[in-house]
């Protein structure tokens, strides 16, 4: 417990046998751990103990009605999920949807979080009103925006019709690529505030000098934002990318009010939960769980290389 | 060329300006419409109808809802901030071994997809017997508010002076003194904030809520709005759901704009710095 050099050398200067820092650092490294016990106690019950049961489902034929009755069938549960084309039509909507959305956030962001960062009056008063987006939930939002997309009475056909970019009246949320369209809409418009946020605090710890500098140089404002701008914004950007990524891959609110249980426009979370209480097969279900989860594992392991520095910088 | 500039960007300011704030307005309109005049679209209710909004609760066990919501995400937050307390100060102002695998530890947990744990959660909450109860929620809500709340606590704790702790180490003060008595009064804030966050999340948690409850009374807010049905399958009661998207909306809106600096630090502590 204690550390083997300090004592030695402390007690070879005072000369006595236990030096008050070591029994200090003991008394501390068990507090630590005391203060801990009741956080590991609650993860382990509500994150370790449900995931590993997740995990040996997905090797069991498990059936809704009756879990206990349960029997081991090895691969099979994840052998059905790998060769049911619908559960790759979600993978593919998934990381569709994952790349469209993250992308359209990530420019978006950067174009708001650019325009939040210059002086103008009231801008408190906008970066307030951005975040409104972010409180709303999932769910109220998906709505509101079900009724905007609406085919008969939505506004966003009024309005495409007036200004003539459509001839007629669309089915937003009934049509698998149009649904598609309305998800991202959604998503984008509740994420983007994130993002911008995210990145004009990196913008905001920009030092300024350098402005000056290329200033100095003759670089336009153009040139100084691809020349120095997004370079030093590059690793606060992959970190919110990841970030990003990592929760659009686990969606699921969104599609579901959105787009109801069609197999078309469904995510993997969507696929893996209908299979566990729609068709009661825990066990298929749990192994497309499992299977997500290590899509995810993977992302987060990307994540925490790229998280690194900062995380033992301070 | 100056002012063609400055107007191009206030003409940005203005497109970002109605696109945040456009479906929320849309939403208000349509929700003091009523009858035929909802499917109109008018960018301003003829005359105000809050028909919608007395409906709402008379139609649906709304009221229900939103004291269920109410319940579980206090019960969520508080639980959270008792056990992040505690957890933050070991992680962020004590050195000990295994530390930095913890706080990796924490950091993975709050990136579990929901759906990975849903089946053991289920199996979890109907062996605990809190099926189609709100105990279920509260349990379950923990995965999402726990490993964030420690996060960003430990963050925030990391960053209150060493001398402080030192004087009270020296006056003889023990971890749970100077947990209690030092950093809590100054983690006031940081607490706070913490608080709202996880707040938020717990009230807008749909995957839990929708699958660990049953009956139209045990549901929390987010599935209540997603369920809600006319009389017919072909009759969705827009007026009415936009009446109660307004009504949970508007107080997180009050919060967000009340609390806008301290959230993006909390924000920012919990994504940036991680």
């Amino acid at each position: 417990m204690t550390s083997p050099t300090t004592p030695i050398a402390a007690s070879a200067v005072t000369g006595a046998p236990e030096p008050p820092p070591s029994a200090l650092i003991r008394q501390r490294t068990r507090a630590a751990w005391i203060f801990l016990t009741p956080t590991l106690i609650a993860m382990a019950l509500v994150a370790g103990w449900p995931l590993a049961r997740t995990f040996w489902f997905a090797f069991t034929d498990a059936n809704l009605t009756d879990l206990g009755a349960s029997q081991f069938v090895g691969l099979e549960s994840l052998k059905y999920v790998l060769e049911d084309p619908d559960w790759w039509t979600t993978v593919w909507t998934t990381f569709r949807f994952a790349f469209v959305s993250v992308f359209l956030e990530t420019l978006l962001g950067l174009i708001i979080a650019l325009s939040l960062n210059a002086h103008f009056r009231g801008r408190a008063v906008l970066r307030a009103a951005v975040l409104v987006p972010w409180a709303i939930p999932t769910v109220v939002s998906a709505r509101m925006w079900a009724w905007m997309f609406n085919d008969i009475y939505g506004v966003i056909n009024a309005i495409f019709l007036k200004l003539g970019l459509i001839n007629e009246a669309l089915a937003w949320t009934a049509e698998p690529g149009l649904s598609f369209v309305a998800v991202v809409a959604v998503d984008v418009w509740k994420t983007t505030p994130f993002m911008a946020l995210l990145i004009l605090a990196a913008l905001q710890m920009l030092p300024g000098d350098i402005y000056e500098a290329a200033k100095i140089d003759g670089a336009g404002p153009i040139r100084s934002f691809f020349q120095v701008t997004l370079p030093l914004l590059r690793g606060p950007l992959m970190v919110a990318i990841i970030f990003r990524m990592l929760d659009a891959l686990r969606v699921f609110d969104v599609f579901f009010v959105l787009t109801g249980g069609s197999t078309d426009t469904m995510p993997m979370a969507g696929y893996a939960r209908q299979r566990m209480f729609e068709y009661q097969e825990i066990g298929v279900g749990s192994a497309s769980a499992s299977l997500l989860f290590a899509i995810i594992a993977l992302f987060t392991a990307v994540y925490m290389v790229v998280g690194r520095v900062k995380l033992t910088g301070d | 060329m100056r002012w063609i500039k400055k107007i191009a960007f206030w003409l940005l300011l203005a497109v970002i300006t109605v696109y945040t704030l456009f479906p929320f307005y849309w939403a208000i309109v349509s929700s003091l419409k009523t009858g035929s005049s909802l499917f109109e679209v008018d960018p301003w209710p003829k005359e105000a109808a809050w028909s919608n909004y007395s409906a709402v609760f008379t139609a649906q066990p709304f009221g229900q809802n939103i004291l269920n919501s109410v319940i579980v995400a206090t019960a969520v937050v508080v639980l959270s901030l008792l056990l992040g307390l505690t957890a933050s100060f070991a992680l962020a102002r004590i050195e000990f071994r295994g530390r930095s695998l913890l706080l990796l530890m924490v950091l993975g947990v709050s990136m579990f997809p929901q759906i990975a744990v849903l089946s053991g959660m289920f199996e979890l909450v109907r062996w605990l017997g809190f099926y189609n109860k709100l105990p279920a929620l509260i349990v379950s809500n923990l995965i999402l508010t726990l490993p964030f709340t420690v996060w960003v606590l430990t963050t925030f704790m990391r960053e209150l002076p060493k001398e402080l702790e030192e004087a009270a180490i020296v006056d003889g003060a023990t971890p749970a003194t100077i947990v209690f008595r030092v950093f809590l009064p100054l983690l006031g804030p940081a607490m706070a904030t913490t608080g709202l966050l996880a707040f938020i999340s717990a009230w807008n948690e749909f995957l839990f809520a929708l699958t660990f409850t049953q009956s139209d009374s045990v549901r929390t807010v987010p599935v209540a709005i997603a369920l809600f049905s006319g009389g017919s399958a072909f009759e969705t009661p827009w007026g009415l759901i936009m009446a109660a998207s307004v009504i949970v909306t508007v107080p997180l809106v009050v919060l967000v704009l009340i609390f806008q600096r301290k959230i993006v630090s909390g924000l920012t502590a919990g994504a940036v710095k991680g």
